[in-house]
């Protein structure tokens, strides 16, 4: 097995963890962090395939990528803490009747 | 110069001015205006009148612009001032001008006074297009102008829904009209491929026929002379239209646009002598209409009712001398019978302005000494229309009933006793009107005989001039000037020796007829209460106007409604047009109800919802990738 295919599979494990986190954890603190191992899944299939058709600037998307993340969260921090704050709780079930 | 053009744009000015600024210019601004131009456009009629003397019998033809151009025909603007709508032309701008004074008088106190001129300007615009006009277009857009106008005068206090819906039933009713008058020109065009009055004479006078029948263009070009000048059957709209000022009422619907129709005929004689079906259909309504309208005149009790069916039954007598070929005889008494008949409805006006509104002859009654003006010039008209000499009436009638008797176009003795027995009817009921409204002693209530007052100068002299115009205006034979244009029919010689007895004939009925309303009418309305009770059927039938407005509501008025409702309301608008809409909108909302139970708020569940989306577009791309 070399080495680009051992990267993707790890990169997919990476995905498909952070993926059934999503889908089963209900805390919404764990979820985002499971959504950001999904994004580095990502991540990492994308400098592979960089590497591997010798393109620089797939390395230099994977920081823009991280900027845009490190954005979101920023984001997305106060808004769990806010609504933690109000509910006293993590669940995100708590917040169903958002659905509009 | 354009003279012809002008007259015909001075009015429109004065529409144009009062319409747009009278309202803030103030009264004396529109008095001006309003009654300056119209006496501006008579005098530059005068004007062309000399002008038409010195060019020999020709007449002056003037084009104004080119309307529009269709492969190689066009349609042209343009007047044509021959004699004959030399004299119309005189008779609307005079006559019109004299009533605009006389409305000063009258609608002084109205709020809407710019509004009235405005209306009246443009009227006398639209009017004089119809009578100026060379193509039967031009005349058609002065045909439909007038109606408008009418419309626009019957519905002037349209606060009332009674004179708005009278409004509407003379615009509607002249429709009707209007059609065959349209099939008529369409077929005119398609036969000769041009409109001008001239030219479609001349084709028809040709040595060549058109392929054309010149009766059905004639009767139905007669059917849009039926609505606009009130003959049976669409007669219905006249009296009703008599809910506008009394002044409109004498332009309009008894001096100028109501005898549009018989101008239209006289127009068209070409077309008509070569159309004896046509004439005789003609002829036939004609003395119809002069006999039923002059038997509901009888019994009529509004003032302006009585002269409304006198105004129809006159009009009946003018297109019975049209149907016997008698073509100028009918100018004729269109010209005396503008005079006459504008002095009794000015007079009209006079009597119900001191009354204060009251229209009723049962509540009037010894008028003559308070108002002597008023009461001399309408007896001048009343003895004009009925037909005593020398007054100008006498000369038209008698001229008509002549040639109904003896004209070789269809005249018979039949016509002139139905005519002559409608001389009688109407000298009987323009003296009753006149009796009972000047002469019996007073059946008014005390305030209104309290503030009785002659009308103001300006009314009272137009009325002694429209009085002079009664008495004398016979002396002038209009047929005979106009018998370049429009040539008397042949009389037959085996009667010509019955002239002159027949002429003390219809002198001995008009006299008659005012000696029977002097025997039933001189000691007020006893008599004739007595006389209708002898006959209720009969005078229920008139008074009820012969059921024909009944008649046309269960015939036509009622199943117009019946199918408004049930097909076009109920099942069009309703069920199609309602019910696919709102079919539309509760498919959608059905649908959202549905989709939105989707939407539950659980993220974990929209994200499954995502998952399955990309597998299946993954799916889907792998599959046709």
């Amino acid at each position: 097995m070399d080495r680009t295919q051992l990267l993707l599979w790890l990169s997919f494990a990476l995905f498909s963890l952070g993926f059934v986190g999503v889908m089963i954890r209900r805390n919404a603190l764990v979820m985002l962090m499971c959504m950001e191992l999904m994004l580095n899944g990502v991540i990492l299939s994308l400098v592979t395939f960089a590497e591997r058709s010798a393109m620089l600037s797939g390395a230099v998307l994977v920081f823009l990528v991280f900027v845009v993340a490190a954005a979101e969260i920023a984001i997305a921090i106060p808004i769990v803490l806010l609504l933690a704050r109000r509910r006293r709780t993590l669940d995100v079930g708590a917040w169903s009747e958002l659905r509009g | 110069m354009n003279l012809l053009t002008l007259i015909v744009v001075l009015p429109l000015t004065g529409f144009l001015l009062n319409g747009l600024l009278g309202p803030r210019l103030g009264k004396s601004f529109v008095t001006v205006v309003g009654c300056g131009l119209p006496v501006l456009a008579f005098l530059a009629t005068i004007r062309a009148f000399g002008q038409l003397d010195g060019a020999a019998g020709l007449a002056l033809v003037e084009s104004a612009y080119t309307w529009a151009v269709v492969g190689d025909f066009s349609f042209d603007i343009a007047f044509y001032f021959d004699r004959l709508s030399a004299l119309m032309t005189l008779i609307v701008t005079g006559v019109g001008s004299l009533i605009h004074i006389y409305s000063t008088g009258y609608m002084k106190d109205d709020p809407s006074y710019a509004r009235y001129f405005a209306y009246l300007n443009l009227f006398l615009f639209f009017m004089l297009l119809l009578v100026l006009g060379r193509s039967l277009l031009v005349c058609f857009v002065g045909w439909e102008g007038v109606g408008l106008a009418s419309y626009l005068l019957i519905g002037f206090w349209f606060e009332d829904p009674a004179k708005a819906a009278a409004g509407k039933k003379a615009f509607i009713t002249n429709r009707v009209g209007d059609a065959g008058f349209l099939l008529g020109m369409f077929l005119i065009y398609y036969a000769l491929g041009t409109l001008d009055f001239d030219a479609v004479n001349a084709a028809f006078q040709g040595p060549v026929p058109p392929a054309v029948s010149a009766s059905l263009v004639g009767v139905l070009l007669f059917i849009g002379a039926t609505g606009k000048s009130a003959q049976i059957p669409l007669h219905v709209w006249l009296p009703d239209a008599m809910a506008g000022p009394t002044p409109v009422s004498a332009l309009i619907h008894a001096a100028t646009m109501v005898t549009a129709g018989v101008y239209l005929v006289a127009r068209l004689n070409g077309l008509y002598l070569v159309a004896p079906e046509a004439s005789q259909l003609i002829a036939g309504i004609g003395v119809a209409t002069a006999f039923f309208a002059a038997t509901i005149a009888v019994v009529q009790t509004d003032i302006k009712k009585v002269l409304a069916y006198s105004t129809i039954s006159q009009l009946g007598f003018m297109f019975l001398a049209l149907g016997v070929g008698a073509y100028g005889v009918a100018v004729f008494h269109v010209y005396t019978h503008a005079f006459f008949k504008a002095c009794l409805f000015l007079g009209a006006g006079s009597v119900i302005h001191a009354l204060g509104g009251e229209q009723d002859i049962r509540k009037m009654g010894g008028l003559a000494r308070r108002i002597p003006v008023t009461f001399v010039t309408f007896a001048v008209a009343t003895a004009a229309i009925a037909g005593l000499p020398p007054l100008a009436g006498f000369f038209s009638k008698d001229e008509i009933l002549w040639y109904a008797f003896a004209s070789e176009r269809g005249g018979s003795p039949l016509l002139w006793a139905v005519a002559s027995v409608t001389a009688l009817l109407t000298a009987f009921y323009m003296f009753r009107l006149l009796i009972l409204t000047f002469l019996t002693p007073s059946r008014m209530d005390h305030e209104t005989e309290h503030h009785v007052h002659e009308s103001p100068w300006s009314m009272t002299s137009v009325l002694v001039v429209l009085a002079v115009l009664s008495a004398i205006g016979g002396f002038f034979h209009v047929y005979l000037f106009l018998e370049p244009v429009m040539p008397l029919p042949e009389t037959a010689h085996a009667l010509e020796h019955l002239e002159w007895p027949l002429i003390i004939l219809a002198v001995v009925i008009g006299l008659a007829g005012l000696a029977a309303a002097v025997y039933v009418y001189r000691g007020g309305l006893d008599r004739a209460e007595r006389l209708e009770r002898r006959f209720p059927g009969l005078h229920r039938l008139l008074s009820g106007k012969y059921y024909i407005d009944e008649l046309y509501e269960a015939v036509l008025g009622r199943p117009l409604h019946w199918i408004s409702e049930r097909v076009f309301l109920g099942l069009g608008d309703r069920r199609l047009i309602d019910g696919s809409l709102h079919g539309l909108a509760s498919l959608a909302q059905r649908a959202a109800g549905r989709l939105s139970s989707v939407e539950t708020g659980q993220l974990q569940q929209y994200l499954w919802l995502a998952l399955m989306g990309i597998v299946a577009l993954l799916a889907w791309m792998w599959r046709h990738g």
